[in-house]
């Protein structure tokens, strides 16, 4: 990074800080960070945006992937003019932006993906997330398969564990706007026991919301009945209970149900397997999506969940770690009878992360820089140190 | 080896469990819910309330406490003591006959079902031929009689409920010997009352509906005289010496009829329509009572004019010239009166009112007739309760202090005891002085001693006077006109209309040791008060604290504020209001915390919270926590509509109750009525909800009342860094956000003069976006931190401020445990995720274990959506315990529970019931009471030989005269002296004879 090129950073920031219509962009390219300021109503499309990217880091020849941070801690695509608007939209106070080199090393998105990533450092072979990774890498430059433009919302797992009657889903609710998109009620369950027939009382799906996460998915459907949520049994329990359980789980979803067309099973195969399933966000994926991949994949151990670790209920745990904290002394002081003031500048050079701001309570005037922990932690382990 | 030693440990862990914690629902606080019969046994001198839930409550002396329950869900209609004896038999709306007993049992008593019965008549006959309307126990105690609808009376042998047919008094009987002038022999109808003869237990007078009544010799099995009165019979009274009977009726007229003449020739001794000229409605009860010198005292309920007063709930008491119409509160279910004398047939003392929702007692021998204030079944509802707030370990000045000020407001009560002494409390002295704070619909804040099994009023506090209220408080309707007929005279507090719904208080913390209380209300009103032993007139002080600051786009569309007095005001001695801070927009307040060694109060409503010096009374801070687009927390009330609909909806069923004229044992038809209009209700419940579905929807920060603050807490802990800990105020939402602030609080000398200033210092946003309803700051050792000048008073060890502090946050569906200063998530607990219920309530409480009285842990006491009462450790979030308590659909009962300091709780089990409960094996509070059997004047040859176990207490001394009275003697002794004395003997009583004589001697010599 040139000194004029820092300095002409400084000069644009401090406006940039303080007018609602610029974003401050901050782009990362192998270990190298930029950092410019962009109109938000003035600029163009992605392919503007791509081109200055493309200055910015030298980058001409390269075809590259544009990535950008949620204010969730994911890491998602940017490709086209819509999800360009999302992210300049979502910026708060900084985009994020993570380039990477097509036909490199590319991930699936899906839920946390940046600390997944993170986690996934220290354990070759052991990709946690997004089944086809470990896959196009072997085998690179050829890519099979969609995922590096798109988003995991659901997967079948543990099909090798459960009956063949029923069907556990994990629905990734995090990130994506779209809602969950289901209700379910009270009913009865047939039941074939020993004694006979026994109906006992159930919890069944009743109503799928159009375009919501569970109808995109195929994989539930309309009188499902609900048998577990995150691994644990629902029998006896009430519909208010079980719709709490659902709720609180509602990040990280893990239903097993007995799907009220048993036509489209998964029989068991001898080997570990599980399926990963991949629809786009926008247009609906099918079952038959999901079927097809059942290629032999050396993804088998990609999947962390199986049924002993939700029974141990922990593989879920760093969703929830995700509770944002403002920290500290660096909160606007608060003065009792006028409203604070806008900070005029902000350190010169700082080494203080800036957040991928999930805090929308922007009533503090972003001031100063909000740290998020987790980016902070990950930027740590990745190994970079921020300089401007 | 060492999966041994863990099995072991976890062993001792579980008997540790056992120790500390125990789940006990130990009292019933309050009056009961739909009280629906009242019983009174002079001999014992308890009362027995039935209900309509089929709970059946005794009480005696204060503290003096039996329940029972019903396997049946009906309603009791009757309940009746066999003279002289410890059994009482209930009468069902199933028309079920239940008897009851007190047994002895470790030396206390307590009440139990012996038996039941149910009438059954010949083959083929009518259900009413069997439907009992009248009871009688007789005086000989081995006798039922049976009145039915049919008009038969049936005899019962009890206790063992023997149908006694060649007893039975049936109908044809009795109409074949009725004279043929009584009008046109018509159907006498069911039997509406049976009484007997004071004087001669052989007789018995038979009440028909129509009006016919028939003395009848038991003894000779015939008809001795009939008294042909022709108005519907309401009731019957034979007179103390068996000379007259008192008859009463439906037109509002009663009867003396003369049973002096030898034969047949009985006369109208005198009939009057007390309240005549215009129509009347019916006397339902008529009791006249002899004195020693003077005139009878003639006491009846109802019989008032039907135009004019016909929705008076009235008991007319007319002695000498002196006549008063007590207009009560609400229907009258029965009464009794308390006479004086060793064998309780002296003077009339007190007359005992039961009415639906509350007990009045009225002293008949003091000038003026006051009322006696009730030491239990006190009317917790008078206004509907709120909110609650309970304090455990009054200091004694305090105590006394409140004491003194509520003595001041209850100069119109009679100086007599409490005539209802029957039983003795033997429950230990409470060890320390608790205090229940309840808040009603009315503005007003009542005061209770929650020490022990009697929860009695000390103080009521109005906050109404501070506020120009709609209604003028003096326009008093009490207030009768000289002269005036009938001569009313209102008693009773049940008040259940509010004026002004916006003086309704939502939140009250008292500081046990400063004496300042804070309380805050519906309309976003936050009183600050102070305690007074002077009366004293003064302006309070209003400030308004705007919430928005400056929010765009805001619409409030809810209540206005209250407006407050300018004007000085006169406030009684006791707690005072000197300032008074209002929120704007006037929400209700959501969240209130005190701390009255820095002066400071902070209040939360769903717009934001704010910390105002009540001090300096200055304004120190106000955070706007409203999401700009919650449309709904920024227009106002959630449902206004609803609730304008509900009460329109609840007003027409009080009209149409109040015009249902009940006789007592039809509620038999109320009931169903009732039922009928729940099920209507449940029904139209369900169309609305049609189909039940529930969303499945992760909470966003879009969804509505994320901002509403749900709870704030004042720490001393270390929040800006870890080596110098600094005041903070914490405050959680409804959209898991937590708000940290540090406060500078200048020292003690200038604290007068400098400002108190608070700097945001963290937030933190739960991902899984639940509610927030607890914050507890760890010291150390882990132990949460002690309230305000609880250590300065030396009442609580100073907190460990050496180790590093953590900070627990209890969302309703996690319980989380930050470190502090730095923020970092240490360890959780999640609760919903894994069974679905939603933390409702908490508290911290201190368990003391059972075993030794120096081990003691704290918990975490929580209660869920579910009705359970479960117990955490601290500070490792640990499930202890988890006991049902509430079924969970009692929604209302579960949002008023309150817990103490010591493991127990209160709930809402009615409007008008507190249940109180215990989770700690140590701290109880449950009535122990033992109750004898009296000392009838039959003689032993013409009882029936006593069943072993049956009121035990005496069952031995029966036998002989002389260990008889040397019982007596040695429990006086023992009463006297030492409990444990009394216990063994007790003991030994229930045990065989012999022992008994040792024991005796052995007490004696000690």
């Amino acid at each position: 990074m040139s000194r004029q090129q820092q300095q002409q950073q400084q000069q644009q920031r401090t406006p940039i800080r303080h007018t609602d219509s610029t974003v401050e962009v901050k782009s990362k390219f192998e270990a190298e960070y930029r950092r410019f300021g962009l109109k938000r109503n003035s600029f163009g499309g992605f392919k503007e945006f791509y081109q200055i990217l493309q200055t910015i880091h030298h980058i001409h020849g390269d075809d590259v992937l544009l990535e950008y941070a949620d204010i969730h801690g994911d890491l998602l695509p940017i490709n086209n003019d819509e999800n360009f608007n999302k992210a300049v939209s979502l910026a708060n106070p900084v985009l994020r932006i993570i380039i990477t080199k097509k036909g490199g090393e590319s991930t699936a998105y899906c839920t946390n993906s940046l600390q997944r990533r993170r986690k996934g450092l220290g354990l070759p072979g052991l990709r946690p997330a997004g089944s086809s990774t470990t896959l196009s890498k072997n085998k690179s430059g050829i890519m099979i398969g969609p995922p590096q433009d798109f988003r995991q919302i659901s997967s079948i797992i543990d099909v090798d564990i459960l009956p063949e009657t029923h069907r556990r889903v994990r629905l990734h609710k995090n990130g994506s706007n779209k809602p969950l998109g289901f209700y379910i009620r009270d009913g009865v369950s047939v039941r074939v026991t020993p004694q006979g027939v026994e109906k006992v009382p159930g919890v069944f799906i009743s109503r799928l919301v159009r375009s919501g996460i569970a109808e995109s998915t195929g994989l539930l459907a309309v009188n499902d009945e609900i048998l577990e949520v995150n691994g644990i049994d629902v029998a006896g329990k009430s519909l208010d209970q079980v719709t709490a359980m659902m709720v609180a789980n509602s990040h990280n979803l893990i239903v097993t149900v007995k799907p009220v067309n048993q036509r489209n099973n998964i029989a068991p195969r001898g080997s570990k397997n599980s399926m990963g399933h991949s629809g786009s966000v926008g247009s609906g994926g099918s079952i038959g999506s999901a079927l097809s991949h059942d290629s032999p994949s050396p993804a088998s151990q990609s999947n962390p969940i199986t049924a002993s670790s939700i029974a141990e209920g922990d593989s879920y745990e760093e969703d929830d770690d995700a509770d944002v904290i403002l920290e500290s002394d660096c909160l606007p002081s608060y003065k009792s009878h006028a409203p604070s003031p806008l900070r005029g500048s902000i350190p010169q050079s700082t080494s203080l992360p800036h957040s991928l701001s999930a805090s929308a309570a922007s009533h503090h005037n972003g001031g100063s820089a909000h740290s998020v922990r987790s980016s902070q932690e990950s930027m740590r382990e990745d190994g970079n140190v921020i300089t401007l | 080896m060492k999966r041994f030693k863990r099995h072991g440990h976890e062993s001792q862990r579980d008997r540790l469990k056992h120790e500390l914690f125990q789940f006990t629902k130990t009292v019933e606080h309050g009056f009961p819910h739909q009280p629906s019969a009242l019983g009174y046994s002079p001999s014992l001198q308890l009362m027995a309330i039935g209900t309509r839930s089929g709970a059946i409550k005794l009480y005696g002396a204060p503290g003096v406490e039996f329940m029972g329950l019903h396997d049946e869900n009906a309603a009791v209609t009757q309940v009746f003591f066999m003279p002289h004896q410890v059994e009482l038999v209930t009468l069902l709306d199933d028309n079920s006959l239940h008897m009851w007993t007190l047994r002895g049992h470790k030396g206390l008593s307590e009440l139990l079902e012996i038996g039941r019965f149910m009438l059954t008549g010949p083959p083929g006959a009518p259900p009413s031929v069997t439907r009992v309307t009248a009871v009688l126990a007789h005086s000989s105690g081995e006798l039922l009689l049976l009145g039915t609808e049919g008009g038969h009376v049936f005899v019962v042998e009890v206790p063992g409920f023997r149908e006694m047919e060649e007893r039975n008094i049936s109908l044809d009987q009795v109409t074949s010997c009725v004279p043929d002038d009584y009008v046109g022999r018509r159907n006498l109808e069911h039997v509406e009352a049976l009484q007997e003869n004071p004087v001669n237990s052989n007789q018995v007078v038979i009440g028909y509906g129509r009006g016919l009544m028939v003395v009848w010799d038991l003894e000779r099995h015939c008809a001795i005289r009939h008294i042909p009165a022709t108005q519907q019979l309401e009731s019957m009274w034979w007179t103390e010496d068996g000379g007259s009977i008192l008859s009463s009726h439906s037109d509002g007229s009663y009867c003396s009829w003369s049973l002096t003449g030898e034969d047949d020739g009985e006369e109208e001794e005198k009939s009057d329509i007390p309240y005549g000229n215009f129509p009347c409605k019916a006397i339902t009860k008529i009791v006249q009572l002899p004195t020693a010198a003077g005139p009878p005292f003639l006491l009846f309920s109802g019989g008032m004019p039907r135009a004019s007063y016909g929705d008076r709930h009235c008991v007319t008491v007319i002695h000498s010239k002196t006549q008063v119409a007590f207009d009560f509160t609400s229907r009258i279910i029965d009464f009794f009166v308390v006479t004086d004398g060793p064998d309780h047939t002296g003077e009339p003392s007190a007359l005992v009112v039961l009415v639906e929702e509350e007990l009045v007692v009225i002293d008949l021998q003091t000038e003026g007739w006051p009322v006696i204030e009730t030491p239990y079944l006190v009317p917790l509802h008078s206004s509907a309760i709120t909110c609650s707030h309970h304090v455990s370990a009054i200091p004694l000045k305090l105590w006394e202090r409140i004491a003194a000020a509520g003595s001041l407001q209850n100069t119109h009560y009679s100086k007599k005891p409490w005539p209802i002494t029957g039983g003795q409390n033997l429950a230990p002295d409470p060890p320390q002085r608790d205090l229940l704070l309840t808040g009603h619909e009315d503005g007003t804040v009542r005061f209770w001693d929650a020490s022990g099994v009697c929860l009695s009023p000390l103080y009521k506090l109005s906050t109404a006077p501070v506020f120009h209220a709609d209604a003028d408080p003096n326009d008093n309707m009490s207030q009768s006109a000289e002269g005036e007929w009938p001569p009313f005279r209102k008693v009773g507090c049940f008040d259940p209309y509010s004026d002004d719904p916006r003086l309704g208080i939502q939140k009250i913390h008292l500081c046990k040791y400063s004496g300042y209380l804070t309380v805050a209300g519906t309309a976003g009103q936050v009183l600050m008060l102070e305690l007074n032993d002077e009366a004293a007139e003064q302006t309070v002080e209003a400030k308004v604290m705007d919430l928005l600051q400056g929010q765009e786009g805001f619409r409030w569309k809810g209540h206005t504020q209250l407006d407050v007095r300018e004007e000085p005001v006169m406030f009684p001695p006791g707690f005072q209001p000197f300032t008074v801070v209002q929120c704007q927009p006037p929400a209700v307040v959501t969240a209130l915390a005190l701390h009255s060694e820095w002066k400071l109060v902070a209040f939360g409503t769903s717009h934001g919270f704010g910390i105002f010096d009540y001090l300096q009374k200055n304004k120190v801070l106000i955070k706007c926590t409203l999401n700009p687009s919650d449309q709904l927390a920024m227009e106002g009330p959630l449902s206004r509509v609803k609730s304008i609909k509900k009460s329109l909806r609840q007003s027409f069923r009080r009209i149409r109750r109040s015009r249902v004229s009940l006789r007592k044992h039809h509620i038999s038809n109320n009931t169903k009525i009732q039922e009928a209009n729940a099920r209507l209700e449940a029904e139209l419940a369900e169309m609305e909800l049609a189909p039940v579905q529930r969303k499945i929807e992760a909470r966003s920060s879009d969804d509505s009342f994320t901002g509403l603050v749900r709870t704030l807490y004042f720490a001393d802990t270390f929040l800006s860094d870890s080596s110098h800990n600094t005041p903070s105020l914490w405050a959680g939402t409804n959209g898991g956000g937590v708000f940290a602030y540090i406060l500078s609080v200048p020292p003690v000398e200038r604290r007068a003069d400098e400002p108190v200033t608070a700097q945001p210092a963290k937030e933190i946003q739960l991902m899984h976006r639940a509610p927030v309803v607890g914050i507890v700051a760890l010291d150390g050792h882990g132990v949460p931190l002690p309230e305000p000048l609880e250590t300065a008073h030396d009442l609580a060890r100073s907190p460990e401020m050496h180790g590093s502090h953590h900070l627990l946050v209890v969302s309703e569906e996690q319980f989380k445990v930050f470190t502090l200063p730095k923020v970092s998530s240490k360890t959780k607990l999640k609760l919903t995720a894994v069974d679905g219920s939603r933390v409702r309530r908490v508290g911290v409480a201190w368990f003391v274990s059972s075993k030794a009285e120096d081990y003691s842990e704290v918990g975490l006491v929580f209660l869920t959506n579910q009705g359970d009462v479960q117990v955490l450790s601290l500070p490792h979030i640990k499930m202890q315990v988890r006991y049902p308590c509430i079924r969970r659909e009692d929604v209302s009962g579960i949002a008023s529970c309150v817990f103490t300091k010591q493991g127990q709780g209160f709930y809402l089990m009615s409007p008008s019931e507190f249940e109180r409960f215990s989770v700690s094996a140590r701290c109880l509070v449950e009535p122990r009471c033992l109750l004898e059997a009296p000392l009838h004047p039959v003689s032993p040859s013409q009882r029936r030989p006593q069943t072993e176990e049956a009121s035990s207490t005496n069952s031995n001394a029966r036998d002989t005269e002389d260990a008889e009275s040397a019982a007596r003697h040695v429990m006086e002794h023992a009463l006297l002296n030492d409990e444990k004395v009394l216990q063994e003997i007790q003991k030994s009583l229930e045990g065989d004879q012999t022992s008994f004589t040792e024991n005796n001697v052995k007490s004696a010599v000690a």
